[in-house]
């Protein structure tokens, strides 16, 4: 079994149902991407998997345990780390502020985990005291991540972790990202820069109307014609 | 010699009053700014919190005031002050659990709980009301005057006179104490941090494992004691009246709009503007200017305004902040 196991995902928001039997799975230190079309429900799928939406059907397990029942908080308590694709930090806090309050369920002394966010993101070091509504986009995704990197989960998820910036910020963030699994931690990311973030996937899902369409490795998924010319323009 | 006696007259009537004034609406200010931050709406309430606590204090004064208890030179008020804040805190964490976490829970639109906060007003008008009376109270004890107009001719033989009352002064400096120990609060601790947290994203701090909950609790406990502190000094200062904190709400307003609502800072900021613009505008400038200009008399008192209409400087600038600055001076948050 996986370490992240979210199988046969069924639910919506209101009475229709948004997920139509969607599975996702994540391998420990594996990056796992879905890419989709507009409306895939990719998002929803991620927040299915945090626990932000009610399913009608199927089960999420992580590292083994059934956490299909838990809120968002607790799941954050079992290993989880979710950041959000917008709204991801304390504007008016500084950035030393922003990754104290990621570790607020956290009752041991967490600096040497903040040392570990500023090794991997040495510009946040650079600007700790300074508020977190004022960076620029790139680095405030990055204190959006440290954040989340605070309780030192298992399975990091990233909701469009590079939307809206620039393509070199874009390379530098995968690059981050990939270090951040290295270090052992799963990754499940929703992406718009589909060809880009399928480079870097040990694991792609397709989804398409809230199913599964195509899932394989990220580079079978690039090679493929079919899912080249329907999704990723050629 | 001239420009001396302009600047004791300045100090003596504009300057002294001004800055406890202000230092009152600081107080209140910050009380609104902070419900408004966690909270997301505007407590039309908050005056009459302030009656409220105020009143507490009073009854507790002249219990201590039987018993024989003294503080010497200072108002044995302040002695009163922690049963006052205990007690409005109590009422608020009540009035929260019976009414408004209702609202919370239902997502009210702010503009639904602004008018919940007006119905919460009527009440605690009237429970003030049962609780100390319609009358005016004067209940500042101790010694009345730091610098007296008699003192002041002796030290300095001027002419022109200077008084500073000790109500003054207490104002002044417990208002700077409790915005100190808030600022830290807000700044350097745990429960202080996650309260600005919860300000900023509230979806994020529930994310984060902040129990709102307790945020709220906690914002309404140190809201009764700004509201207590703030209440009793005007109180000391100017005599209580319930109505008089009724009416004080607008000033209040206009000096958390001013400054920027939702940020501490600015509320401060705020109730300085507020006061010396009220105290500035309704002063009879005519003695300052014939010290500043040898041989003009005016004809008039050099009055812009009537003291009759304070309140309505406050409107104006409040007015004038809405359309032209609606963030206001430190750029508050606007939901």
């Amino acid at each position: 079994m996986s370490f992240l196991d979210a199988s046969e995902m069924t639910g919506g928001y209101g009475k229709a149902d948004i997920l139509h039997g969607c599975t996702l799975t994540v391998d420990k230190g594996q990056i796992a991407v879905i890419v989709g079309p507009n409306g895939a429900g990719k998002s929803t799928a991620m927040k299915a998997v945090f626990g932000m939406l009610p399913l009608r059907g199927g089960s999420v397990t992580l590292d083994g345990a059934d956490i299909t029942a838990l809120s968002p908080q607790d799941r954050v308590k079992k290993g989880m780390g979710f950041v959000p694709q917008v709204n991801n930090v304390f504007p008016t806090m500084s950035v030393e502020e922003n990754l104290e309050m990621g570790a607020f369920i956290r009752d041991d002394d967490f600096r040497d985990t903040m040392e570990q966010v500023y090794t991997l993101f040495p510009i946040l070091k650079d600007k700790r005291r300074q508020n977190a509504g004022e960076l620029s986009g790139g680095q405030r995704q990055q204190v959006a991540v440290g954040r989340a990197l605070m309780t030192k989960p298992k399975l990091l998820m990233l909701d469009e972790p590079t939307a809206g910036v620039s393509p070199i910020v874009m390379d530098e963030l995968f690059d981050r990202i990939i270090e951040v699994a290295r270090t052992g931690i799963s990754i499940l990311m929703v992406e718009q820069n589909a060809r880009q973030a399928l480079e870097i996937a040990d694991r792609g899902y397709v989804l398409v109307q809230g199913a599964n369409r195509y899932t394989d490795t990220g580079k079978a998924l690039l090679a493929d014609p079919e899912v080249r010319r329907t999704f990723l323009g050629g | 010699m001239e420009l001396l006696n302009a600047l004791v007259a300045l100090t003596n009537y504009v300057i002294i009053p001004a800055t406890s004034y202000g230092a009152q609406l600081a107080l209140g200010a910050l009380g609104v700014t902070l419900i408004y931050a966690v909270l997301r709406f505007s407590n039309f309430a908050h005056g009459d919190t302030m009656a409220f606590g105020t009143g507490v204090v009073i009854l507790v004064t002249w219990g201590l005031q039987a018993l024989g208890v003294s503080l010497g030179p200072l108002p044995v008020a302040l002695l009163a002050l922690p049963v006052g804040i205990a007690a409005t805190a109590l009422l608020l964490l009540g009035t929260d659990r019976v009414v408004y976490r209702y609202y919370r829970g239902i997502r009210a639109a702010p503009v639904v709980l602004v008018m919940v906060s007006v119905g919460v007003m009527f009440i605690m008008n009237a429970l003030t009301r049962f609780l100390i009376g319609v009358d005016q109270i004067d209940f500042a004890d101790g010694e009345r005057f730091i610098i007296s107009a008699r003192t002041w001719n002796q030290m300095t033989g001027m002419r022109e006179p200077l008084t500073l009352r000790t109500t003054q002064v207490i104002t002044v400096v417990t208002a700077a104490l409790v915005v100190v120990a808030l600022f830290w609060f807000l700044n350097r601790t745990r429960t202080g941090k996650s309260m600005r947290a919860f300000s900023d994203n509230e979806d994020l701090a529930l994310l984060s494992g902040i129990d709102p909950d307790r945020v709220v609790r906690v914002t309404w406990i140190i809201t009764a004691a700004l509201a207590t502190v703030a209440g009793t000094l005007y109180g000391l200062d100017k005599s209580f009246k319930a109505f008089t904190y009724f009416q004080i709400v607008l000033p209040i307003f206009a000096s958390a709009i001013v400054g920027g609502i939702g940020n501490p800072v600015g509320a401060i900021a705020g109730g300085f503007i507020i006061s010396f613009s009220e105290v500035g505008l309704t002063y009879a400038w005519k003695k300052v200017a014939g010290y500043l200009i040898p041989g003009w008399q005016p004809d008039g008192l050099l009055q812009l305004l009537s003291t009759d209409y304070k309140f309505a400087v406050s409107f104006v600038i409040l007015l004038l902040v809405l359309i032209f600055r609606p963030t206001g001076i430190f750029r508050g948050k606007v939901v």
